[in-house]
């Protein structure tokens, strides 16, 4: 998160012709406008979720229900009152973290190594790549299960885990290369020319400019990853992953505590989000008190 | 001079004579072609061996499932069932009916709910696992008798015989409906777990008739408003149904009149759309007015959902039974674990507390008496839907059993394509 | 005294050096490449070498038989489905460029706090795939939130619906698509130097012009990468089309679920991914010659 502040003021210093009177109150706000749009657009869905894990509802096996019958906290008290669901729903957590951070790193190291170099497979492999994301996620199950049922290799969270990194990782290395390509080879050389050797010049020269493909890369696997279904079912074994247990309760109902699980992700989600903005501006702030103490 | 006019020009010399392909290329491509040769005779090799219908006579041979053999099995005090998810009794993130099993016989039980789809869940936990012989993993497992993977695990021997001594409960107490069943005689390989009714569903704001008939679903007046499963099995039942014939004696001759009839339908226009399960959603949010529904699904949105508008009928032609089975598959590693549990399921205190959350249809009648008085609990003790009287048992109908396997290949062409 | 310094002599490399960056591609590439090789390439050839075998669908016995009528059969029975999935998959790819576009360009060029901007856009998708379809079904309901209010205005006729059509299989596909577009043209939008815009000022650009000759070219590996990572998986998807759609919406994802699932007809299954994964090459390969000479390998 630190890369993504050295690089901020970069952009903030842009220097724009001063616009007309008229002209620029128009047009400084159309851009901001259909962005804050566009973005609560998006969260649409997830704020009628939100509204519908207060909602009451009265049977035996309890059940989302969009008819609103009343407000409860009862659901968020009773959040890991569903034998299945809890362990499902930590499960594709843990299952998305890990295999989103794995995907990153071989993605990333496969995207520097295809934009930088000529080498032998180059083209077989961006086209091994391309395949990749284009195959129907249920050849991907059924052949990965055959194979491991053939290499005896027990259905659970490796196999999962094996399963979906493969499939993250070809949508890593395209972000990340679109970052790449372009890339300035002048900063590494100046870099080097100062005596830093390759590997510390990668650290702290080449990691922190490619940073917001990486972490663009890293959301993407992450997004993927818990949402993934078909895939998961053929390798999950008898792990049931939280996709997995929504879609098997459809037929007896979904349980409200699907809907506070939903919400426990994004709360979590923006607290992260504001808490980095929060750091960011409290370093900012520093800095420019530092600056301005004279220094 | 003149010599040299004659002779061709070195360069132009080189050009023809040199070889087109350098020796690096012409490697490269000796590699590729040996390695398609090689490839090839690869996948002769590995062609699937699939497994064959001596599935069954390894198994008879080797009597698994015989009483001999159920005589060597012994308690392991550990159980893995998987099941579909929400269908237990749920209480303070735990199952009561499990706890006290585990109490009463000291039987560990995994209770997993994997399972979302027959179909899916046989093709990629049960199939592939048990053709490469190797153990699923489970003891028991649920599988619905609308779809042809129970029928399929029968027909391959991939599922253990029951032991017969050890069902006393199932003998006492289980409801006629799921004794001796068509899809299962003798109940050999299963013991239903809960059962329900296909029926229709409608909302009462906008239908005012009383619904008493399958045809109600053709009716042009509806045309928009009607759901159909995206399922072959119920597809096909329905159409049957309506043109007065019972299921479980059809003909493929019959299939064909009802493919006809279902592609009249959507022809028509009258088909909002195909559903799987969500048809309830549609249902509920009035996208559909008239539907396919199972019995459960609308028992609980009229009831705890507020949608009291939305009514169940079991049309004059009869209602699809289904049910839900508990089965043993092939090179389960606790079988006497696993009928020990089955038939303790069928103890009519057991049942109550597992219907009071299901509310499908219990296959044990005795249960209802307690879940009035004991439970206290009259909306599900007295529903029709629950404890079907002898008026609903008598609309019951059961699905076409598959003989082999072109009847079910012939069933599937001919309805698959109306929903795809 | 010493000896002057001699700066055009080369100065002697570590033993070692040359090779390592000989290596470097290979060492770098090799863990993913493994990876992929192992677990994606190896059951992907094998499960689409089915394609040209026979297959008894109830025991699964297969034999290698060259059997090349799947092809054909294929396309002549399905490429109404074919041709709607690239017409959705298109579409949906579309509007997700047009609408991510100026989004990524906010957050690249003008958004002070990036990445939280960039998390906010990511959050809902995060959040599972069935709440989002759940609460989606519910407010394009025909008589929701959104169509019952226009119904009742009299805005809309009494049967119009959104749900059971192609533009609603579009629509899902769009919104559940949008983090792959936007996420790529954030990527290359950001790395642009803000200095050659000044630089594009200074030679008299106005601000349309400098969009349009400066980012825009800039941002083509961009653009690409999300045409990529939306057009391609979206010609795949079936399950929006379940979901969302009626019973003339579906795609050439449902043929392919249908067939392994239902009928387990393993090899006509496997011809129609092989063909959809071809199709898709193909089409992908001449789209980026129209785009430039570049090939493919420059923007993939």
């Amino acid at each position: 998160m630190s890369a993504i502040a050295t690089t901020e003021p970069r952009s903030g210093s842009l220097t724009r012709p001063p616009a007309r009177g008229a002209r620029r109150r128009w047009t400084s706000f159309v851009l901001p406008t259909y962005s804050a749009a566009v973005i609560l657009y998006l969260l649409i869905p997830i704020g009628i979720m939100i509204l519908y894990s207060f909602n009451v509802s009265r049977s035996h096996l309890p059940n989302v229900t969009f008819k609103w019958q009343g407000f409860t906290t009862q659901w968020y008290q009773e959040w890991n009152q569903i034998p299945g669901l809890t362990p499902a729903f930590f499960l594709s957590l843990k299952l998305a973290f890990s295999s989103a951070v794995t995907a990153t790193v071989l993605g990333t190291l496969l995207a520097l190594a295809l934009v930088r170099y000529k080498f032998r497979g180059k083209v077989v492999t961006e086209q091994i790549l391309f395949l990749n994301i284009a195959a129907p996620e249920i050849v991907l199950g059924a052949s990965l299960l055959g194979l491991f049922i053939t290499l005896n290799l027990p259905r659970g969270f490796l196999t999962l885990f094996i399963a979906h990194v493969m499939f993250s990782i070809a949508y890593v290395a395209i972000t990340v290369r679109a970052r790449l390509s372009g890339f300035d080879m002048a900063v590494e050389q100046a870099a080097q020319d100062l005596g830093a050797t390759p590997w510390v010049t990668f650290w702290t020269v080449t990691l922190p400019l490619i940073a917001p493909g990486i972490l663009a890369g890293g959301l993407l696997a992450f997004a993927l990853s818990i949402d993934d279904f078909i895939t998961s079912t053929f390798v999950s074994g008898n792990s049931v992953t939280f996709p997995l247990w929504v879609f098997g309760a459809v037929k007896v109902g979904t349980p409200p505590q699907v809907f506070v699980m939903g919400t426990f992700i994004f709360t979590v989600g923006v607290t992260a989000a504001v808490i980095n903005v929060l750091l960011q501006w409290r370093r900012e702030r520093a800095a420019r008190a530092y600056r301005a103490s004279g220094a | 001079m003149s010599h040299q006019d004659h002779q061709l020009d070195p360069a132009l010399a080189r050009g023809l004579t040199m070889p087109r392909m350098s020796r690096r290329e012409l490697f490269r491509y000796a590699g590729v072609g040996v390695g398609a040769l090689g490839l090839s005779a690869l996948l002769e090799a590995c062609g699937t061996k699939g497994v064959t219908s001596s599935g069954s006579s390894a198994q008879a041979s080797a009597g698994v499932g015989s009483q001999e053999w159920w005589a060597k099995q012994t308690l392991h005090h550990q159980l893995n069932f998987a099941n579909w998810p929400y269908y237990i009794d749920t209480a303070h993130g735990k199952h009561p009916s499990i706890e006290q099993f585990q109490q009463k016989t000291g039987i560990q039980v995994n209770y997993t709910e994997p399972i979302d789809d027959n179909v899916t869940f046989y093709q990629s936990k049960l199939r592939p696992v048990l053709q490469a012989g190797q153990p699923t993993g489970y003891d028991i497992v649920v599988l619905t008798n609308n779809d042809w993977p129970l029928s399929q695990m029968m027909e391959l021997g991939w599922l253990i015989p029951l032991n017969h001594e050890m069902m006393k409960n199932f003998d006492q107490y289980a409801s006629h409906l799921v004794k001796d069943p068509t899809w299962d005689p003798g109940n050999k390989y299963t013991m239903a777990w809960q059962s329900g009714y296909t029926c229709l569903g409608y909302n009462t704001k906008y239908v005012k008739e009383p619904v008493t008939s399958v045809q109600i679903l053709w009716d042009e007046k509806y045309a928009g408003k009607i759901g159909m499963f995206a399922n072959a099995g119920e597809l096909g039942s329905i159409g049957l149904l309506a043109l007065g014939i019972d299921p479980a004696t059809s003909t493929p001759d019959d299939w064909k009149k009802a493919a006809d009839k279902l592609q009249q339908q959507k022809d028509a226009g009258i088909v909002r759309s195909y559903y799987d399960q969500d048809y309830i959603k549609a249902l509920k949010n009035e996208d559909i007015w008239i539907s396919q529904v199972w019995s459960g699904d609308v028992f609980q949105a009229a009831t705890y959902q507020g949608y009291p508008q939305l009514k169940i009928a079991i049309p004059d032609e009869g209602a699809m039974f289904w049910t839900d089975n508990m089965c043993i598959p092939l090179l389960a590693e606790n079988p006497l674990d696993a009928m020990t549990y089955m038939d303790y399921v069928y103890d009519p205190q057991v049942q109550a507390l597992i219907e009071d959350y299901n509310a499908y249809v219990c296959p044990v009648p005795a249960a209802k008496e307690i879940i009035a008085k004991q439970l206290k609990d009259p909306t599900v003790a007295n529903s029709p839907t629950v404890f079907p009287d002898a008026h609903m048992q008598s609309l019951s109908r059961n699905y076409y059993q598959f003989k082999n396997n072109e009847e079910l290949t012939e069933w599937n062409n001919l309805f698959v394509p109306i929903f795809q | 005294m010493e000896q002057p310094v001699r700066s055009d002599l080369p100065v002697a490399e570590r033993k070692g050096a040359r090779l390592g960056r000989r290596l470097a591609p290979y060492l770098l590439g090799a863990p993913a490449s493994l990876w992929l090789a192992l677990f994606f390439v190896v059951p992907m050839f094998t499960m689409l070498s089915l394609s040209l075998q026979t297959c008894d669908p109830v025991t699964l016995a297969c034999r290698l038989t060259w059997h090349v009528g799947e092809f054909p059969q294929a396309v002549g029975e399905f490429h109404a489905y074919f041709l709607r999935s690239i017409q959705y998959g298109g579409a949906a790819t579309v509007i997700d460029l047009v609408v991510a576009f100026p989004l990524a360009y906010w957050i690249a060029f003008r958004a002070r706090r990036k990445s939280f901007f960039l998390l906010m856009l990511l959050l809902p998708f995060f959040v599972s795939f069935v709440i989002r379809t759940l609460t989606w079904q519910f407010i394009l309901s025909d008589q929701g939130l959104i169509l019952g209010t226009l119904k009742n205005l009299h805005l809309l006729p009494q049967d119009f619906h959104v749900l059971a059509t192609g533009w609603a299989v579009t629509a899902g596909i769009a919104y559940n698509f949008l983090p792959f577009t936007a996420l790529p043209l954030y990527v290359a939008l950001e790395r642009i130097d803000p200095r050659v815009l000044e630089a594009a000022a200074d030679l008299y650009a106005s601000r349309s012009m400098a969009f349009l000759r400066v980012t825009l070219p800039l941002a083509i590996p961009g653009i690409f990468a999300a045409f990529l990572l939306t057009f391609v998986p979206a010609v795949g998807d079936f399950v929006n089309a379940t979901i969302l759609g009626g019973t003339s919406n579906l795609m050439v994802g449902n043929i392919i679920q249908n067939k392994f699932l239902l009928f387990t007809d393993y090899p006509a299954a496997s011809a129609l991914s092989a063909i959809l994964m071809a199709v898709l090459l193909v089409g992908i390969a001449l789209y980026s010659r129209v785009l430039g000479s570049r090939t493919i390998e420059e923007y993939v």
